[in-house]
């Protein structure tokens, strides 16, 4: 079996400033992934490189096999979406939920567009009366709804999650994660997730790597993590600091 | 129209759950408009721009006189009247008429220039912003060049190379009025261009004309509007210059600076010829800052949920 996501030694540089070093990392095909560590360990530039929003200096990216160049090809982004963390930022402020979700569609041509835009917005829970609404009419969750519709409408076999819910508050948090799981279930997508939050990703990942300074500590299966079976001081250190949070 | 017909009507427009496109675009438009007749003075601005396109439409119905044609031998230099409202210039023209028919080419002018120096304006901020790097450096330069000359000198020296005329004074407003659009474009373009709604579109496969076009355009054009309207008191005041220095329209065409320059010989002791334009000037220049005023409260895309 091809893996899904094949990443090979990634360098990403911002102005000399090296965001990730060498950083290797395979994600099996319906695997759900998770990346943890603390603000700044690279965990997001890690996605949006393979998002191709992230400058490349070295190293390789590859996608169901195959290997992905400087430029991404269109048909990459019918492979791969991503949803953002902010949902207060990533939908455009002048445009409709109908517009936003149009946009996709014209892009790659397809036909069927008012099927489709009713289909993603019955999927993620939000009816019709939602269609024609602008973003500041929609509560956060409701936007975060709104942007995995428009990542799901191309029918992408990957989701790159970037803290889909850490702007959310607790119940919301949840509404969307559960939201995601079913999504993935039905349409047996690959998830590659970030998040600084453990029981999140050990709750919708079966494995999952560890990211310190832009380089990788170490990998774990879930049942690793919650069992404490792990080998690297700083997981070590992670685990300490997020169960203080739950004694207090 | 019953009230309550009025109240159902105003719900339907600000309905949290529009059923269509269209009602969602007209309640927009709806709410962009409360706030802005709000607003008095911008209403009086709106109002006197409405008044300035009706009596260029109805010149032709509306002037008692020949704007062109005089009366030399009886009707020359008199005061204000009941027969010549605003009196006669030299010639013996009325120049209540002259002013009337002369609305049409403040209109001409102030039209003209805003549809070639705006997208100008928008098509380079917009490519500059976005592309970034040498094209940036670039187009941004060029814009600096222009910038760095004082506006009335370039359009003069334009005129003078394309010889005077209307049309040539409107191309020469044109192309020196488009450097601060550039500039408000490319503002406002690098503040949404690293947006994550940006970057969404880009991850959807979008082009970067498609992006800059359909995305990024929209968001710049309300600043644009408002900075236009602003602008075209200072237009009307460039043609207006222009043609007092004999640049601009020629005579007898009865544009208003035109009009004032040739009343120049006599403004001390027939005050009304010069007067007349001047007022009128002003009364136009004023009621566009007035819109443009209401306009930039209306349209402000940092007033939070437009």
């Amino acid at each position: 079996m091809t893996s899904a996501i094949a990443v090979d030694r990634l360098e990403v540089v911002f102005d000399r400033f090296r965001a990730l070093k060498g950083v290797s990392l395979e994600v099996r095909e319906g695997e759900s992934y998770g990346l943890v560590g603390e603000s700044g360990s690279g965990k997001s530039t890690l996605l949006r490189a393979i998002a191709g929003l992230a400058p490349v200096s070295s190293g390789s990216i590859a996608v169901n096999g195959k290997k992905l160049g400087a430029r991404r090809a269109k048909a990459f982004y019918r492979e791969v979406q991503m949803v953002f963390q902010d949902p207060y930022g990533s939908l455009h402020p002048r445009q409709t939920v109908d517009r936003l979700l149009q946009e996709p569609l014209a892009i790659h041509g397809f036909a069927d567009g008012e099927k489709r835009i009713e289909r993603a917005l019955d999927e993620v829970g939000l009816g019709n009366g939602f269609r024609f609404r602008y973003a500041h009419q929609l509560s956060g969750g409701q936007r975060q709804r709104v942007a995995i519709a428009r990542a799901l409408i191309l029918e992408p076999s990957i989701l790159l999650l970037d803290e889909p819910t850490s702007a959310l508050d607790a119940s919301v948090q949840a509404e969307v994660l559960n939201l995601l799981e079913e999504v993935r279930r039905r349409r047996k997508l690959t998830f590659l997730m970030v998040s600084h939050d453990l029981a999140i990703i050990t709750h919708m990942c079966e494995r999952l790597m560890v990211m310190q300074n832009g380089e990788a500590v170490e990998t774990l299966t879930a049942s690793q993590l919650i069992g404490h079976r792990v080998n690297a001081d700083y997981t070590r250190k992670l685990l300490r600091a997020s169960e203080g949070f739950v004694r207090a | 129209m019953s009230a309550e017909a009025i109240q159902s009507r105003r719900d339907w427009l600000l309905s949290e759950r529009p059923a269509s496109r269209t009602q969602a675009r007209l309640g927009r438009a709806y709410v962009a408009w409360r706030r802005f007749s709000a607003n008095r003075l911008a209403f009086v601005g709106l109002l006197i721009i409405i008044a300035l396109l009706v009596i260029a439409a109805l010149a032709g119905v509306l002037a008692p006189y020949s704007p062109t044609v005089g009366d030399l031998k009886n009707a020359r230099l008199l005061a204000p009247s009941a027969a010549h409202w605003f009196g006669t210039d030299d010639l013996g023209r009325d120049i209540y008429s002259r002013i009337l028919y002369g609305s049409r080419w403040t209109l001409y002018v102030v039209i003209l220039v805003a549809i070639i120096a705006a997208p100008i304006g928008l098509l380079v901020g917009t490519v500059a912003g976005y592309a970034g790097g040498w094209t940036d450096a670039i187009l941004m330069r060029i814009t600096d060049i222009f910038l760095a000359f004082p506006k009335l000198i370039l359009a003069l020296a334009f005129v003078a190379a394309l010889g005077p005329g209307i049309e040539n004074a409107v191309l020469a407003i044109a192309i020196t009025s488009w450097p601060p659009y550039a500039r408000i474009a490319r503002a406002e373009t690098l503040t949404v261009r690293n947006s994550d709604y940006i970057k969404a579109v880009q991850l959807m496969g979008a082009s970067p004309a498609r992006i800059v076009l359909r995305h990024i355009m929209p968001l710049c054009i309300s600043s644009l509007i408002i900075r236009v309207t602003l602008d075209m008191a200072g237009i009307i005041l460039t043609a207006a210059g222009l043609g007092f220095l004999g640049l601009g329209a020629q005579p007898p065409l009865p544009e208003w600076g035109t009009m004032i320059a040739s009343g120049r010989r006599f403004v001390l002791d027939q005050w009304w010829v010069a007067g007349a334009p001047g007022f009128a000037i002003l009364i136009v220049s004023l009621g566009f800052n007035l819109l443009g005023d209401g306009l930039r409260d209306a349209l402000d895309p940092r007033s939070g949920d437009q």
